[in-house]
């Protein structure tokens, strides 16, 4: 229940009216008891049957065995260790596969997050200072059109490897161009889940970057060219000056990524189906349910995925308001 | 020229390269695959995509080792026309052509003082000839691969070629039916459309009810009632999955179209409520009031009033919504699967099953990024808008 329906969101209540409060209602535009509920009943029934039935029924799924036919303690087996009711919590949290999944997940959160800010910074800041911004920033936005899937096709296409012979894989051939040996990109651990993220770079860069742009423009110029005549240098400018100044849309595109990263599966799936050492979180879940039908271990790691991303989720929620109440 | 304005056109010259370069590094991977889709099946394994432009191998041999005699076009000699297919034709293999070399002509060796080629070179010579004389037709891009994914061909040459002979697979009639095909993209793409539409539609409407009066209506609960709403976009897609698949199986709705929509309404109700009410409920009040006064109803105020102003947000939502379908991969492969195949299924079954068909994969993949990038370049400005609002979903 808890899960479902978090206290930090109903705390932000306390501050929700920013825009309309209860007595903002004209009092000329009172109606029937019965009107509103007419026109919340459609939203009100698809939100209860598709998000809060499945969220609670899932929890209680997580405690209930392979087939959700009796409790998850029954699964036990003697001489092992036993987790009783939260049996499925054990191997969602310490089984070699799902420790796998938490370490990918981590360097996914460092390596893409880093990525994706650092570069969506660094183009926001030099397309600023160009004339064809709108087509450079176009050009690096495009991959978020694009499906995971597609991406994936596309991506797999530059990984491509070939033991002998001419490389088809622009990747491979740039390597042998510059007298290296080829590289079997999806198939080598770790490398394969760094040339997984860089995928996830290219396409959420745009985003990063589109963000940041907006918050870039809205640093005032006065301020800066006031730092310039002090004699401050460009990289003080950047450094001193506008990142403390955005350091709150920054914060926001950090914990977005964050979250988008935790659910990752469309890219994992299509690259190397969690194959070769590149397992996640999000593709575990699927794997135990539509793979090994093990409803008790899939139900348990969706809980698990829920509960690392609700920290984020609330913090973000937040700070949009924020910026909304401000804008 | 003026030297301080040099001096500035050049300190920016490092922004230029720099910001260029990574433009290009971003648009390097999927002009690869535009490339890619359009070039033969049978060079698309051989050679990388960016050697499309370079002449055939054949080419640079036939140059240095026969167009002194022969002449580039092959037609120099009467005697011996090289662009002539009833000439050239019995030389299919390069056995062939070494034999015919190694002859004598009056006397003389054929090849005068220069070395015989080796097998590979005379291959490639072949090679050149049948596309010299026209007996086969060798262009650097061809559309086939798209009718190919479009028609799921699956066999070893394409579409054209088997249907010319007859020898097309049993699932294939050579006519426009083939468009159908449960295996091909073209089927999948109707798919996708008949996902997405409904699913973009229905949240939408649904939501600017419940967004309206959340936001010009008075009830008791109405404050809590949307907190909790806005608590309900953390819930990711995985938490529901499970039970809901396994309602739909009691139901007997798994693999039905309306599977898809009723959980994509369901799931996309929250953002869609939460983005529409903000957007509502900062239209100015006396608006809503002066209605009012003049006599109106809630029904005439919500589609005389509210709907209308709100179509900009409306569009950002709808742009979002269903390109965020038509892009999904986890939940058509988990309520629709093989029974009606999207896009995005489509092309990751086609991934397992035929890895390096890469003419196929490419082409594929471009099919499904076809709309979506015509919605981005011609609506831009709203597909930001909804994308940036959309941050926070789950």
């Amino acid at each position: 229940m808890a899960l479902v329906q978090p206290p930090e969101p109903i705390h932000l209540s306390a501050r929700l009216p920013a825009r309309a409060e209860p007595e903002q209602v004209p009092a000329v535009m009172r109606q029937k008891p019965l009107t509103p509920w007419l026109y919340l009943l459609p939203a009100l029934i698809v939100m209860t049957v598709f998000i809060v039935y499945p969220g609670l029924s899932t929890a209680y799924l997580s405690l209930r065995d392979k087939s959700g036919g009796a409790w998850a303690g029954t699964r036990c087996v003697a001489g092992q260790p036993c987790w009783g009711l939260f049996e499925n919590y054990r191997y969602a949290l310490t089984s070699p596969i799902m420790r796998q999944s938490f370490i990918n997940n981590l360097t996914w959160i460092l390596v893409m997050v880093t990525g994706t800010v650092v570069l969506g910074l660094l183009i926001a800041t030099l397309a600023d200072r160009v004339r064809y911004e709108a087509l450079a920033k176009a050009i690096i936005f495009l991959p978020m059109a694009i499906s995971f899937v597609g991406a994936g096709v596309i991506w797999r296409f530059v990984y491509e490897y070939r033991a002998t012979g001419e490389q088809i894989g622009l990747l491979n051939a740039v390597v042998v161009a510059l007298g290296g040996q080829p590289v079997a990109w999806m198939t080598v651990p770790f490398v394969n889940t760094l040339a997984i993220i860089l995928v996830g770079i290219w396409i959420w860069t745009g985003f990063c970057m589109t963000v940041l742009a907006a918050a870039l423009k809205g640093v005032p110029g006065e301020i800066l060219e006031a730092a310039r005549v002090d004699g401050a240098t460009e990289w003080q400018l950047f450094a001193g000056i506008i990142v403390p100044m955005i350091l709150p849309t920054i914060t926001v595109v950090i914990t977005t990524m964050i979250i988008n990263v935790l659910k990752v599966f469309d890219l994992v799936y299509v690259m190397t189906g969690g194959n070769f050492g590149t397992e996640v979180i999000a593709n575990r879940m699927y794997t135990e349910q539509y793979t090994n039908f093990d409803t008790g271990r899939a139900a348990a790691i969706a809980v698990v995925l829920i509960i690392v991303i609700v920290p984020a989720m609330v913090f973000n929620i937040r700070r949009f308001r924020e910026q909304e109440a401000i804008r | 020229m003026n030297t301080d304005r040099l001096r500035r056109r050049l300190g920016g010259l490092p922004i230029h390269i720099l910001l260029l370069g990574l433009c290009a590094l971003w648009l390097l991977p999927t002009l690869g695959l535009l490339v890619t889709s359009l070039r033969p099946f049978q060079v698309v394994t051989e050679s990388g995509w960016w050697t499309a432009l370079r002449p055939p191998p054949g080419a640079q041999v036939y140059a240095t080792q026969c167009a002194e005699c022969h002449g580039s076009n092959g037609a120099q000699l009467p005697e011996a026309d090289l662009s002539d297919p009833a000439l050239v034709g019995p030389y299919r293999r390069s056995i062939m052509l070494l034999g015919m070399l190694r002859d004598e002509i009056d006397g003389q060796p054929h090849m005068g003082g220069k070395p015989l080629p080796t097998p590979q070179e005379a291959a490639d010579v072949v090679d050149y000839l049948r596309g010299l004389s026209g007996i086969e037709t060798h262009s650097a891009f061809t559309f086939d691969n798209y009718i190919d994914a479009l028609t799921g061909y699956r066999g070893t040459t394409n579409y054209r070629t088997d249907c010319a002979a007859g020898t097309q697979s049993v699932d294939l009639s050579c006519t426009l039916a083939d468009l159908g095909n449960p295996r091909g993209m073209g089927r999948a793409f109707l798919n996708s459309l008949m996902v997405a539409v409904p699913s973009t539609i229905l949240p939408i409407l649904f939501a600017a009810f419940a967004a309206y009066a959340f936001a010009w209506m008075s009830f008791r609960g109405r404050i809590v009632l949307f907190a909790l709403l806005v608590g309900l976009q953390v819930v990711p897609l995985q938490m529901t999955l499970i039970p809901i698949s396994r309602l739909y199986a009691d139901l007997g709705l798994t693999g039905t179209f309306l599977a898809v929509w009723l959980f994509h309404t369901g799931f996309g109700m929250p953002y869609a409520i939460y983005l529409l009410r903000n957007f509502l409920g900062g239209l100015p009040r006396e608006l809503f009031e002066s209605a009012y006064l003049d006599g109106a109803s809630h029904w005439t105020a919500f589609y005389r009033l509210a709907i209308p102003l709100a179509v900009p947000a409306i569009a950002s939502l709808a742009i979002f919504q269903f390109l965020w379908i038509w892009n999904d991969l986890l939940v058509a492969l988990v309520f629709l699967g093989g029974q009606n195949p999207v896009l995005t299924y489509q092309i990751s079954n086609m991934v397992t099953s035929l890895g390096s068909g890469w003419h196929l994969l490419t082409a594929a993949a471009f099919i499904s990024m076809l709309l979506p990038m015509i919605i981005f370049l011609s609506l831009q400005r709203y597909f930001v808008r909804g994308l940036l609002a959309g941050s926070v979903k789950g």
